[in-house]
């Protein structure tokens, strides 16, 4: 058994600020991203594909992106919690050599279901990569050992 | 402004449904285990079955964000299962195409999730064009908005029950600029955002070079001795134009300031607190602020200068609060 810090609902505060996470951008995360999530688009392991569309290397591709933020995210909630949604808006894109950066808070709470939501983005020397927010239900008190 | 035709046919598209895409392959360990491994997803509950099974959901279920990825074409483009539909749920793409509208971006992918998804279940998912917008002219160019949504279900003899929710939009436009993507210049290394450089005179010369020496120069009229900055020609107060530079101190208070949030331009932190300083030589000088809460900066506080290298060409004076 693997044991892991879960958030608790009622730990959580509006506006805590989640730990930040570095991702090296490399080709192996972008190409090994894409082919993970079975996207064989040539941008995003084929260098001579990518640039014939205009980009200096290979591009993540946006299930990646999405993967990464369930990380940053379920970093600091733990594994007990619950994704309603994962919500992004793209940006610039991320080449290898670069970094992302993924800083984020908590935007909202709401009791009656335990949600809560935390805005995030994920910048690198370009700019935002991802901006988004993220909704997750979090289990309640733990129940008293017996 | 957009072809009437083009519009008319967009229109009769809109709202319209296309048929099931199924998985390929079964929700299974191995797609997950190697999914969480790239991504670095560490969550037991997707991987370790002892503790998923003692977990919430009694078993091994999928990271959420893995939603589309069971039903992904693969390697050949548009190979969907045995069963899957013939219609094209992008043809509205191929239509604009057809209007001059090149190029396309994704914009927005918005995932919603009714319920775990658990291992050997089996997906597809149907599509609806949700929305056309109208034509837009954005930074990169003039186009269409377009808006899909595919809603995902598990198969079950029962009844097939909903999963989740992908909203996905793009952009599709035909660019601003003239420049093909195959005209485009070819780079080895991204260009990394850099600050822009001061447009240097001989008026102003002096002061960045004081602030790559560390020193704060203040310009000096010679006839009269009356600062002033920003460095110019002629004296405001004897319209003498001799003038030399003194050393500030580097102390000062805060007159005003601007904390920007937004839009976040690379490479500056955001929020990002700029100040009106007020030197104790008298005279006002805008620089950046550091080592400040954004909400901690008050009217009249007092701040020393410092300097720091950016892109290891520009020194820029920041300033920083001191205890009183």
């Amino acid at each position: 058994m693997t044991s892991k810090n879960t958030k608790r609902f009622d730990d959580v505060r509006p506006g805590e600020v989640l730990p930040t996470l570095e991702v090296p951008i490399t080709v192996a995360l972008i190409a090994g991203g894409a082919i993970a999530t079975r996207d064989y688009f040539p941008g995003h392991h084929d260098l001579d594909a990518a640039r014939e569309l205009g980009s200096p290397h290979v591009f993540m591709n946006i299930l990646t992106t999405n993967g990464l933020v369930q990380r940053f995210v379920e970093g600091w909630a733990g594994p007990l919690a619950r994704f309603t949604s994962l919500k992004i808006k793209l940006g610039v894109p991320n080449y290898p050599g670069d970094r992302m950066s993924f800083s984020g808070s908590v935007t909202g709470r709401d009791p009656q279901t335990r949600t809560v939501e935390v805005t995030l983005s994920g910048k690198n020397s370009l700019g935002n990569h991802v901006t988004g927010t993220v909704a997750l239900v979090l289990p309640g008190q733990p129940e008293a050992v017996a | 402004m957009a072809d009437p035709q083009l519009l008319s046919s967009v229109r009769t598209l809109v709202g319209r449904q296309y048929g099931r895409v199924y998985a390929w392959d079964a929700v299974n360990a191995p797609m997950i285990r190697q999914w969480c491994e790239i991504m670095g997803v560490d969550n037991p509950l997707y991987t370790d079955a002892a503790y998923a099974a003692d977990g919430p959901h009694g078993g091994l279920v999928a990271p959420p964000a893995m939603l589309q990825v069971w039903t992904m074409e693969g390697l050949h483009a548009n190979n969907y299962p045995p069963g899957s539909t013939d219609q094209n749920p992008y043809e509205v793409l191929k239509l604009i195409e057809e209007y001059g509208y090149a190029s396309v971006v994704a914009v927005n992918s918005e995932l919603s999730f009714t319920r775990p998804v658990y291992l050997g279940e089996r997906l597809y998912y149907t599509t609806r064009l949700e929305s056309v917008g109208d034509e837009k002219t954005t930074g990169l160019g003039t186009g269409f908005f377009v808006t899909l949504v595919m809603s995902h279900f598990v198969e079950k003899p029962e009844g097939d029950e909903p999963v989740g929710e992908l909203l996905f939009r793009v952009f599709k436009f035909r660019p601003a600029s003239a420049r093909t993507a195959a005209q485009a210049p070819i780079e080895n290394e991204p260009a990394k955002a850099k600050r822009p450089l001061p447009g240097v005179s001989d008026d102003t010369r002096f002061f960045w070079e004081g602030c790559a020496e560390g020193k704060l120069l203040i310009q000096r009229c010679s006839a009269c001795a009356t600062l002033r900055h920003p460095p110019a020609p002629v004296c405001t107060h004897c319209h003498s134009f001799e003038w030399d530079s003194v050393q500030a101190s580097g102390r000062g208070s805060l007159y005003s300031f601007v904390v920007m949030h937004y839009p976040e331009v690379a490479p500056f932190d955001h929020p990002n607190p700029i100040g009106l300083i007020e030197l104790e030589e008298g005279v006002r000088l805008i620089a950046g602020l550091t080592g400040v809460q954004r909400d901690g900066l008050r009217i009249g506080q007092q701040l020393q200068v410092e300097f720091q290298t950016f892109d290891e060409q520009l020194a820029l004076p920041l300033f920083r609060p001191v205890g009183e």
